[in-house]
């Protein structure tokens, strides 16, 4: 088991880096220049090459990927400039005129809230309808399930969103205008506010989890060892949650945990439709904008989370199946 | 009355291709402390034959009677024929690997079985999961019950199988190919747990395989079965020294013998392959392999009928060559080539 984590750190690390390479690349594929992004508009150009000098913009590459990782206080942000000193240094945002970092962290709390109602409520509506179409396969209900799957995974999101927006609240008066409340400030309110975002979310992540819960317990339920189960007279219910859910659920938290991992990068769509303050809403504006720092800092912001929670749901697999753990 | 008593077992199934005979009229009775010898080919209908008495031939239709200590077990559902399994009828399987369920311990699948028909605490479920595996030879079994399948080599995973399915003392064990995924020398080692088990608990035991050899020496009773159907049933001196059809003395012959390389004997399978279930051929099933085919063969299927026209009528084959021609090909062709 301990030779499996230290295998899969290693990996880990391999990935960040060849993460932070690509980030670092974007600078110079993506067009405009950041020094001319850091100086007002109608600078000569020996203020630019000024500053570009400060930047370390003149610096052979493989100089300014080292700072990129980790150097000094290059444009007088007040800290070190790269993304391995404390605090992590994720660029600087001419617009916003503070650190890509605080930004995003400003804005996490409202993703990481998106998350995990949406969350809550696909594997809610999800396993359940899989559960339920894969014990009577080809029966109305199983249809009726896969036809729920179908329709979660073709609507687009904003469809959805805009659909639910339009009945529940510009129609019926029921849900409240859309606008974000902390969760330390008024519990009720919160879930109030983000419930329409939620459910857009969790329909469409739901519909995926429906075919995965059916298609693995149809597998396992004609596996040799389920019909040892039957053998030895067990119940049928035990049979089922003890033998069949068990093997069939597992890949299912695999999938969970990667879709929180994504999902925390910013839900681009839903934060836009409803007007959240996220981490995706950022984004989205800092493409409209040319914010070149944000949207690199996003990007490896949310690399980095995409590959600590791969980490974390291997781990945890190898909890779960000890064939992983003793081989 | 025997203790399990099966009489015209028909199992089919439907396909979008057809309907499926897997079982076509089989029936045997079987007392404590004996052993039938079920044989034939993969697609005989010998594993549906069994999973349809222990009501677990998913999808099929089955009539005919199962008369376990005179209960019909064809007639039973849910709770009453779950009583039965595991605790009157154990079932052990040919793949133990795959039979098992890899994310639990061993020990504790065992311990399942105990407490689903049991009051006992977790604990003396436990206890008696290693009695058992140290009952079947497992060495160390204390450390052992806390393994997981996959952490056992393939004979031990089939002996804390056996474990498992002894643990009740069942009346009747219904054994699926046991040893067919397993080492000859170990097959050998399992055959005789089998047997030392049987002598010390008097379990009536029903081997189902495809190798003659592997009930030689246990079987008191040998049914052969092809395309469904009984075509053969012997005792097991008769099955091996005086049987009565040309399946039978095709699985003989395929069975290879200890000094072939010194004597530079070839293989000799029954040539063919099994026939499809849904297209049975006509008359004869056997009929497009048999080596003494004849023309009735083609268009009458022959009837499962007493070998001889003396004896107790405990001897019965299902082939239309006359008693005279079964003898004399068995006395002249088959025996000395077996």
């Amino acid at each position: 088991m301990l030779r499996y984590i230290v295998r899969r750190l290693l990996w880990v690390v391999v990935l960040l880096f060849a993460i932070s390479i690509l980030s670092f690349m974007m600078f110079f594929l993506l067009p405009g220049d950041p020094a001319a992004q850091a100086v007002p508009k109608g600078a000569t150009p020996e203020t630019l090459a000024l500053i570009r000098h400060r930047m370390g913009l003149d610096l052979p590459v493989y100089k300014q990927y080292l700072n990129f990782l980790h150097g000094p206080d290059l444009i007088g942000a007040g800290h070190a400039s790269g993304v391995l000193n404390w605090p992590p240094n994720l660029g600087w945002s001419f617009r916003n005129q503070e650190p890509v970092l605080n930004t995003i962290l400003d804005r996490l709390p409202v993703t990481a809230s998106l998350t995990i109602g949406a969350a809550f409520f696909w594997l809610l509506i999800g396993i359940p309808i899989g559960v339920q179409a894969a014990l009577r396969p080809r029966s109305l209900r199983d249809r009726a399930a896969m036809g729920f799957a179908l329709f979660g995974v073709s609507v687009p999101v904003f469809l959805v969103g805009i659909g639910l927006l339009y009945i529940f609240y510009f129609k019926l008066g029921w849900a409240p205008a859309p606008k974000y409340v902390p969760f330390g400030q008024n519990p009720l309110q919160w879930a109030n506010q983000l419930l329409l975002a939620w459910i857009t979310i969790a329909v469409g992540t739901a519909a995926l989890y429906t075919r995965m819960v059916r298609g693995n317990m149809l597998e396992v339920a004609g596996e040799d060892y389920v019909r040892t189960a039957r053998a030895k007279g067990l119940t049928e219910r035990r049979v089922i949650i003890k033998h069949i859910l068990r093997s069939s659920l597992t890949p299912v938290v695999t999938m969970l945990g990667l879709d929180i991992g994504v999902l925390l990068g910013g839900a681009i769509v839903t934060e836009r439709v409803f007007g959240l303050p996220g981490v995706g809403a950022t984004t989205v504006q800092a493409i409209f904008d040319n914010d070149l720092p944000v949207i690199q800092g996003v990007v490896l912001f949310a690399a980095f989370f995409v590959v600590m929670f791969n980490l974390a749901v291997d781990i945890f697999y190898a909890v779960l199946d000890p064939r992983v753990r003793y081989s | 009355m025997a203790l399990l008593e099966v009489k015209d077992l028909r199992v089919r199934f439907s396909s979008d291709d057809g309907i499926v005979k897997a079982v076509d009229g089989v029936n045997f009775s079987i007392d404590r402390g004996q052993t039938l010898g079920i044989v034939g080919e993969s697609g005989s209908g010998k594993s549906v034959t069994c999973l349809s008495i222990m009501g677990l031939a998913r999808g099929g239709k089955v009539s005919g009677e199962a008369l376990f200590q005179g209960n019909d077990l064809l007639k039973m559902h849910g709770d009453e024929i779950r009583q039965i399994r595991g605790k009157q009828i154990a079932m052990i399987f040919q793949d133990p690997l795959s039979s098992l369920h890899p994310f639990y311990k061993v020990g504790s699948q065992i311990a399942e079985m105990i407490l689903a028909h049991e009051k006992t605490s977790k604990k003396d479920a436990r206890d008696r999961a290693i009695e058992l595996l140290r009952l079947v030879g497992i060495p160390r079994a204390e450390r052992r019950v806390n393994d997981y399948p996959h952490q056992f080599s393939g004979g031990m995973r089939q002996r804390a199988m056996i474990a498992m399915a002894l643990a009740l003392d069942p009346a009747v064990l219904i054994a699926d190919e046991p040893t067919t995924a397993l080492d000859v020398t170990v097959q050998a080692q399992v055959m005789d747990l089998i047997e030392r088990l049987q002598d010390e608990f008097g379990t009536a035991i029903i081997i189902v395989t495809h190798d003659l050899g592997v009930v030689a020496d246990m079987a008191d009773d040998v049914l052969v079965m092809y395309g469904g159907k009984p075509v053969e049933v012997a005792d097991r001196r008769t099955a091996y020294y005086g049987p009565h059809h040309p399946y039978t003395w095709g699985l003989l012959q395929s069975i290879p013998s200890a000094g072939a390389e010194h004597t530079g004997e070839q293989l000799r399978p029954i040539k063919g392959l099994p026939p499809s279930l849904i297209n049975l051929p006509t008359g004869c099933s056997f009929h497009p392999r048999c080596p003494y085919v004849m023309d009735v063969c083609k268009k009458e299927e022959p009837q499962l009928l007493p070998a001889a026209a003396t004896g107790n009528g405990t001897h019965l084959s299902a082939c239309h060559l006359s008693f005279d021609e079964k003898q004399r090909i068995w006395q002249q062709e088959v025996a000395p080539t077996r």
